[in-house]
């Protein structure tokens, strides 16, 4: 049942984060709340100064367009910070390849490019044994791992994760979370977050940093396109 | 046959293999688990689709237990 998380054993990793209230349904929504009004803090200033300034002066057409501009520019940034847990690192090439801007996968069999590429397929082995037939092809395509969870569906890739919650699942909360070894394949870092997800999710989610709440298709845009599919089937799992 | 697998820079490696009638392996793997809990590791067991569990002492009759790395915030 969605909200409500059967009782389970603690995430022992909580006991660091111990200042920080539960992650629950309740919670999660409470936070999505105080997210979208400081989105609307920013934007409306801004609004509402251009209109203003072009009604004083409409002369002065170009400063109300700068600050409708920062109105726009302002969510997205937001939004490029939260589709950000979803991208590959690639910051650790060891065959001088880093992740293709587009996000498409290298062919090397590696999800990021920089892990041993004989050992990224041993870590796809296992991390195909712990999902389903459907997420292991999707994430053959898209380097992410769909997950249907208590709060709603997760969409796990190997730095953070993003939950999707509410009607249509149109709610896009991302978090970043990650193992303490850069050094691992991409789908062993994947299967880490995977477990501890699947161990406890309010504990996982309490764990996590939020990086970003707000309409699931803002985070969209901003992710590469050959991850967006994997947004989309876990928006689809709601229909399921 | 039981499997405990750790997750490492090598994708994974097998770190002891055993079945309910082999005392001895069981034994060997009760070990291997204790040095790897030592280490820092936590150990999960799946308890059906979509969820798993961790687990402090070594279940003889899971079929695969998976030694995995704290999570943190990033």
């Amino acid at each position: 049942m969605e909200g409500s998380a059967a009782h389970v054993a603690p995430l022992p990793e909580t006991a660091a984060v111990h200042w920080r209230p539960p992650m629950d349904a309740a919670r999660l929504h409470k936070r999505a709340t105080l997210w979208t009004l400081t989105t609307a803090a920013h934007v409306i200033p801004f609004v509402a100064a251009g209109i203003v300034l072009f009604l004083v002066q409409p002369l002065a057409v170009a400063v109300s367009l700068a600050s409708f501009g920062h109105a726009w520019i302002i969510p997205m940034l937001y939004a490029a910070r939260g589709a950000n847990v979803m991208r590959p690192s690639g910051a650790r090439p060891q065959n001088g390849s880093a992740t293709p801007r587009n996000g498409a996968r290298p062919q090397n069999g590696s999800a990021t490019g920089c892990a041993d590429p004989v050992a990224e397929r041993t870590a796809v082995g296992l991390l195909g044994d712990l999902v389903g037939h459907d997420a292991r092809a999707l994430h053959a395509r898209t380097g992410l791992v769909v997950e249907r969870g208590a709060l709603g569906v997760w969409v796990v890739g190997e730095a953070g994760a993003v939950l999707l919650t509410g009607r249509r699942r149109r709610r896009a909360t991302c978090f970043c979370v990650r193992v303490a070894d850069p050094d691992l394949p991409s789908a062993d870092r994947i299967a880490h977050l995977l477990l501890a997800l699947r161990a406890d999710e309010v504990g996982f989610a309490t764990v996590a940093n939020m990086a970003f709440s707000g309409a699931r298709w803002r985070v969209r845009r901003r992710l590469p396109a050959a991850m967006r599919p994997a947004l989309e089937a876990a928006a689809r799992l709601d229909r399921v | 046959m039981s499997r405990l697998v750790r997750m490492d820079r090598t994708g994974h490696t097998t770190l002891a293999e055993w079945s309910a009638g082999d005392p001895a392996a069981h034994e060997a793997a009760v070990v291997a688990f204790r040095e790897e809990l030592d280490r820092g590791y936590f150990a999960m067991v799946s308890t059906g689709e979509g969820h798993a569990e961790q687990v402090k002492e070594l279940p003889i009759d899971a079929d695969l237990v998976i030694l995995r790395l704290p999570i943190s915030g990033g």
